[in-house]
C-alpha cells in the first residue's frame, strides 16, 4: 500500500513539478474557466438590466443565477476531463511513456494519479472564477449549500469517465486522437442541459439527456436556485449514472491498454 | 542462477506476415553480460520491448529475476531497470526532479540520498538543477543511465547506452558499467551496434537476424568460429548472408 501511494504520488510529483516549471500552463489552468464566467455574467447583466426597465427585475435575476451557476458548475466537468486526458498527453508528447510503462506503476496507479491531478487542475482552474463571480456580480455560488459538494463530485466523476474514455482512442488511435481531449465533452453539453430544463430538448433527445449524469446535476442545480428544494431523485440518478459510466470506461481501458500492449503501440504511441 | 530465462519467445504484429521475433530462446545468468546484435529489424527492440512488459508475445515464456512476466510482471518490473537514449525524460523537469520521480516510482529509499550517490558517480552534479531539455546529448544519455539505475537494479536492458556519446564519455560509462556489474552482481543485457563496445562488456552475445537468433557464443567463440579479426566482420557476415544459420 505505502509503494502503491509512493508511485502515485511519483507521476503527481512528476506533474506538479512541470507546473512549478511553466507559468503559461499555470495561467492556462484559469484562463477559460474566468473568461466563460466574465462574458456570461455580462451578457446575464445586460439582460438583467433590460428587463429591469420592464418591471421583471426578479425573474430576471433567478435567471443569471441558473446562468453563473451552469457556467461554473460545466466548468468542473471539463477541467476534470481535461485534467485527466491532458496530464496523459503530457506524458506522450514528451516522449516519457516508455518509462512510466516499464516501471512498477500500476495502470489503477496511473488512473489515480492523473484523477488526483485533475483534482488539483480542477480546483486552480474553477475557483478563482467562483471568486471573480462574486467579487463582480454578487454570485456566489456556495450559497447552495453543502449539495454543492455532491453536484461538484458527480460532474467531476463525469470528466472522469469522459477523460478514461478519450485516454482509450489515444491508446487505439495514438497522438492523432488529441483533438478529443479537447473537445470531446463540449459535444455532450446540448445534452447535459446546462443552461436550460431536459424538457426544453426535442423530445427524442430526451432519453439521451437523461443518461448522461451532467443532465440530473443540472435539473437539480435548477431546482435549488429557482425553488431552494433538493432534488434528491436527480442526485441518485447522476450517482447511479455515473458508477455505471465510470464501469464501462474502466473497462474501455482496460482493454485497450491490453490491445496496445498486443499491438506494440505503446512504443509508438506519441508518432 | 538465472536473472533471465526466455523460452520460444515469438512476436507476430497483427497483421504482419511474418514474425517480428520467432521462437528465440535464452538465458541470461546473474552477474553476466548479453550482447544482443543484429541488424534493423532484427528483432532487438521487439525483444527488448517483451522482456519489458511494453508487448504481449504472441508465444513464448519470460522469467525474469524468477517472476513469470505474463503473471506477475510489476514485481519483476520493481528490480528491473532499462535505459535508452530514444526515449525521453520530461524535458522542463530538472534532472534532479526527473531522478526524484523515478525514485518515488521505483520506491527507492531515501531519494535524495541515492540522487547524491549517482550524480558523483556518473559526474551529474553540475547539472542536478538544469532542466532535462538543456542537456546535451551525452548528457542526457548519462541522466538516463542514472535514471535506469535508481533501484539498483538486478536486471538491466540496455539499448544503445553510448549511442550518440563522445570516446571519452563512451569509455567512462562503459567502465562505470562493468565496475556497476561487478560489485552489484546485476544482470545486464545489451542491445549495441557498437561492436568494440559488444566485445569488451559481453560474455556472450545472442546475433540476431530476422527476428531469429542465428548464432551465439562469446565475442572470442564467434571470432574464431568465423575465421575473423573481430566481432565487426562477424556481423557483416551474417548480415549479408556468408554464412548458413547454425544456432
Amino acid at each position: 500500500m505505502r509503494a502503491s501511494l509512493r508511485r502515485i504520488w511519483g507521476l503527481l510529483f512528476r506533474h506538479l513539478a512541470l507546473y512549478r516549471r511553466s507559468w503559461p500552463r499555470l495561467v492556462e489552468l484559469a484562463y477559460w474557466p474566468t473568461l466563460q464566467m466574465v462574458i456570461w455574467g455580462l451578457t446575464a447583466r445586460f439582460f438583467a438590466a433590460r428587463l429591469g426597465a420592464t418591471g421583471a427585475t426578479g425573474h430576471w435575476l433567478a435567471a443569471v443565477s441558473v446562468l453563473l451557476g451552469g457556467v461554473l458548475l460545466w466548468e468542473i466537468a471539463l477541467r476534470s476531463q481535461m485534467g485527466v486526458a491532458i496530464s496523459f498527453l503530457e506524458e506522450i508528447w514528451s516522449r516519457n511513456l516508455g518509462h512510466v510503462f516499464v516501471s512498477p506503476l500500476r495502470p489503477a496507479e496511473l488512473v489515480t494519479a492523473l484523477f488526483a491531478m485533475s483534482i488539483l487542475r480542477t480546483c486552480a482552474g474553477v475557483l478563482p472564477a467562483v471568486l471573480l463571480a462574486w467579487a463582480l456580480y454578487a454570485f456566489n455560488l456556495f450559497a447552495m449549500g453543502p449539495i454543492l459538494i455532491l453536484f461538484a463530485v458527480n460532474l467531476m466523476a463525469m470528466g472522469w469517465w469522459v477523460s478514461l474514455a478519450v485516454v482509450s482512442l489515444i491508446l487505439r488511435h495514438g497522438a492523432g486522437a488529441e483533438a478529443l481531449a479537447w473537445s470531446v465533452l463540449f459535444g455532450l453539453a446540448p445534452f447535459s442541459c446546462v443552461f436550460y430544463p431536459v424538457a426544453t430538448l426535442p423530445a427524442p433527445l430526451r432519453p439521451l439527456a437523461l443518461a448522461l449524469p451532467s443532465a440530473h446535476v443540472f435539473e437539480g442545480m435548477r431546482a435549488v436556485l429557482n425553488h431552494g428544494v433538493i432534488a434528491w431523485g436527480h442526485l441518485g440518478w447522476a450517482t447511479g449514472l455515473n458508477a455505471l459510466w465510470m464501469a464501462a470506461a474502466a473497462l474501455l481501458f482496460a482493454r485497450q491498454f491490453r490491445a496496445a500492449r498486443v499491438r506494440g503501440a505503446l512504443l509508438t504511441i506519441g508518432e | 542462477m538465472l536473472a533471465l530465462f526466455v523460452e520460444n519467445l515469438t512476436k507476430r504484429y497483427p497483421g504482419g506476415a511474418a514474425p517480428a521475433v520467432d521462437a528465440i530462446s535464452f538465458a541470461v545468468e546473474r552477474g553476466a553480460t548479453v550482447g544482443l546484435l543484429g541488424g534493423n529489424g532484427a528483432g532487438k527492440t521487439t525483444t527488448i520491448a517483451m522482456l519489458l512488459g511494453l508487448l504481449i508475445p504472441t508465444q513464448g515464456r519470460i522469467m525474469a529475476l524468477g517472476h513469470d512476466m505474463a503473471r506477475d510482471r510489476f514485481a519483476a518490473l520493481a528490480r528491473m531497470n532499462f535505459s535508452s537514449p530514444y526515449v525521453a525524460l520530461p524535458h522542463r523537469l530538472s534532472v534532479r526532479e526527473n531522478l526524484t520521480v523515478y525514485a518515488h516510482l521505483y520506491d527507492v529509499a531515501h531519494p535524495a540520498r541515492r540522487i547524491g550517490e549517482l550524480a558523483e558517480e556518473l559526474d551529474l552534479a553540475d547539472l542536478l538543477d538544469r532542466p532535462a531539455g538543456q542537456l546535451s546529448a551525452g548528457q542526457k544519455t548519462r541522466v538516463a543511465l542514472a535514471k535506469s539505475l535508481i533501484n539498483r537494479p538486478e536486471l538491466l536492458l540496455l539499448d544503445e547506452p553510448t549511442a550518440s556519446l563522445d570516446p571519452d564519455t563512451g569509455d567512462i560509462v562503459r567502465t562505470w558499467l562493468e565496475r556497476y556489474r561487478t560489485e552489484s552482481g546485476c544482470a545486464l543485457l545489451l542491445a549495441s551496434h557498437n561492436m568494440a563496445e559488444v566485445e569488451r562488456l559481453c560474455d556472450q552475445v545472442l546475433m540476431m537476424k530476422q527476428g531469429r537468433i542465428v548464432d551465439r557464443g562469446s565475442p572470442a567463440e564467434l571470432i574464431a568460429r568465423y575465421g575473423r579479426e573481430d566481432l565487426e566482420e562477424v556481423f557483416l557476415d551474417i548480415a549479408r548472408n556468408r554464412v548458413r544459420d547454425v544456432a
